[in-house]
């Protein structure tokens, strides 16, 4: 194994996707990311890779579709309003099931809002983003070390299922720097039949499209979808839970937020209150059943994120009404503090809000 | 046993097309395919389909295809050529997919040089959403959101894509044609065939223009369509090559 070094999270988010076996990246300059498109830039061609600024999101996201539909493992990095612009892309790759990594380095919002960190694209992560019936898999790493992990994941899970993997990170998760060990290069074999190569001796073409003009053609298609939807949602969860077997208020967060509920939770607890945590790391599919467990414990829940309140929808579809579900959030690049949260803890648990 | 004189080319399936009477698209798919095969290229050659009356090319071309986002077929066909720059990647494009929607991806495709041959069938109007006004409809053509004839004062006048693109370096060979006639045709094949020979030598990118019929939405026979093109487009869209190698020296 290597030894430690340290990375920045954007970076060391490039380098894992390199260790992936990603040789083709199509992007476009935004803040907080652009430090990842910068190390594509220089590290794809030192690997033999290709690595092409597009003249727009949207012209990237395309090419990300045509590579991923020639059968590469290929990746596309931006920042919310970017990655908006992403979205129709991404409705199409879904549609054709085309495998791809997307990084969104969250930023305050909406419209060109801020360029400082932000979990307000939630919404456009988990439940789709583009028009149509569809999911990309959401998985939201909260350290530089667990980006890079994640990033390798990502690329795996995207080829299994012939779906978008969406990585969700945030300007502190992608700007700040911290001690990583790199794994060693994956080989990736996966077999694509169905990948636009040229016929090669091949007799029957080879078609990447989402057009279903017959609709009970089309309804198929999303009834294929949707089955693979389900399988995911049953192998993929992902999630940490601290302290959850005494924990009598349970804060849930993701991503940067977790880490200051973390040492909200630790100055509580040393304070005799039971608090835990429980941290989703694939936002979608998301751990509904875990959160159901706990609620069958625990008195209540505080969400906490840098949104106005989006994860905690689905916090409160899991928990049900039987025990409160309170949020607290920070808006436009402000980033909650851990007195902040804690002072919300002892609010909650001295029966008030 | 009597010589076989005329046969479809392999590069096309044997399969019934979904295009009006009188359309030129079977034609223009037909020159496609035979320059694909007379350059031997059918097992390495990926096409990208438009959004557009030809957004089922993908059901007739005998190659590998892929079916991009309205616009998009160039940014798709970068990212395919990316990925095996061994292949020979061609687009299929209208003119409201390639000149309004997609006029920044082709005019950048363009400019980087990309290795691909671009095919843009041009006729003045948006024909599979039922008859809008392209980009490249002519002043005075009504259509159905030009009701009263397009008008010079709040549209502008028609984008001559082949004289604009021929103006970028990475641009190896433009040129507009017409299959309205057979000897256009036969020109529109040699153009077309000189558009993927640049794309297999990997000299750049190149594109042909081809002029193109409507009978369904410009509400005229096919023999009245061929004059109306006659009359009206070959004047404002003048046939030639824009762009060769030669020039560019």
């Amino acid at each position: 194994m290597a030894e430690k070094i340290l990375m920045k999270g954007n970076e060391a988010l490039g380098e894992a996707a390199v260790i992936a076996g990603c040789r083709h990246y199509f992007g476009y300059p935004i803040t907080p990311q652009s430090e990842l498109i910068e190390y594509m830039a220089k590290r794809l061609p030192q690997v033999g890779g290709v690595f092409l600024q597009g003249e727009s999101e949207v012209a990237s996201i395309n090419m990300v579709y045509g590579a991923a539909g020639a059968g590469a493992r290929v990746m596309t990095s931006s920042s919310s309003p970017g990655f908006s612009l992403k979205q129709e892309g991404v409705s199409y790759i879904a549609g054709a099931e085309l495998p791809c990594v997307l990084v969104n380095v969250q930023r305050g919002g909406p419209g060109l809002g801020s360029i400082q960190p932000g979990q307000a694209d939630y919404f456009q992560a988990t439940k789709g983003g583009g028009h149509g019936d569809y999911h990309n898999i959401v998985l939201a790493p909260n350290s530089v070390q667990e980006t890079v992990d994640t990033t390798i994941l990502a690329f795996d899970l995207a080829d299994q299922y012939r779906n978008p993997v969406v990585i969700l990170t945030d300007g502190a998760i992608g700007q700040m720097m911290e001690p990583v060990e790199m794994r060693e290069p994956v080989a990736s074999n996966v077999e694509k039949p169905w990948a636009t190569t040229g016929l090669k001796g091949r007799t029957e073409t080879n078609v990447v499209n989402s057009l279903f003009l017959q609709p009970d053609v089309c309804e198929k298609h999303n009834q294929h979808l949707q089955a693979k939807y389900a399988l995911i949602t049953k192998n993929e969860v992902r999630y940490e839970a601290i302290h959850l077997e005494d924990a009598e208020l349970v804060l849930v967060a993701y991503g940067i937020t977790s880490r200051i509920a973390l040492s909200a939770m630790e100055k509580a607890r040393k304070e005799g209150l039971k608090v835990g945590l429980l941290r989703p790391i694939t936002l979608w599919p998301f751990p509904y059943q875990p959160l159901e467990e706990a609620a069958a414990k625990a008195n209540a829940f505080l969400t906490i994120e840098m949104s106005a309140g989006q994860m905690v929808e689905d916090v409160r579809l899991a928990v049900g009404k039987d025990k409160p579900v309170h949020f607290y959030g920070r808006t436009g690049g402000m980033i909650p503090g851990t007195e902040e949260i804690y002072n919300q803890i002892v609010t909650i648990a001295k029966g008030g809000k | 046993m009597a010589e076989k004189v005329f046969a479809r080319p392999a590069s096309l399936k044997d399969v019934p097309t979904h295009y009006c009477p009188g359309c030129h698209h079977g034609i223009i798919h037909r020159l496609v395919a035979e320059v694909i095969d007379e350059l031997g290229v059918q097992d390495k050659t990926i096409g990208v389909a438009p959004v557009g009356c030809s957004v089922l090319c993908y059901d007739y071309f005998n190659v590998d295809m892929q079916e991009a986002a309205h616009g998009r077929a160039p940014a798709v066909a970068t990212g395919i050529k990316r990925v095996h720059p061994d292949t020979v990647v061609f687009t299929y494009q209208g003119d409201g997919d390639l000149a309004s929607i997609g006029a920044a991806e082709i005019v950048h495709a363009a400019a980087r040089g990309e290795k691909i041959t671009t095919v843009f069938v041009n006729n003045a109007i948006y024909g599979m959403t039922g008859g809008q006004m392209a980009p490249t409809s002519l002043v005075g053509q009504i259509t159905t959101t030009s009701p009263y004839g397009r008008k010079e004062e709040s549209c502008g006048k028609p984008i001559r894509m082949s004289e604009m693109l021929s103006t970028l370096d990475g641009a190896k060979f433009i040129a507009r044609v017409a299959v309205n006639n057979p000897a256009n045709m036969a020109k529109a094949k040699a153009a077309i065939k000189k558009a993927f020979e640049i794309n297999i030598k990997g000299e750049g990118f190149a594109m042909v223009e081809v002029l193109s019929i409507c009978p369904t939405n410009w509400g005229m026979s096919p023999v009245e369509s061929v004059t109306w093109l006659e009359k009206n487009m070959l004047p404002y869209f003048p046939l030639g090559t824009f762009k060769t190698e030669e020039v560019a020296k």
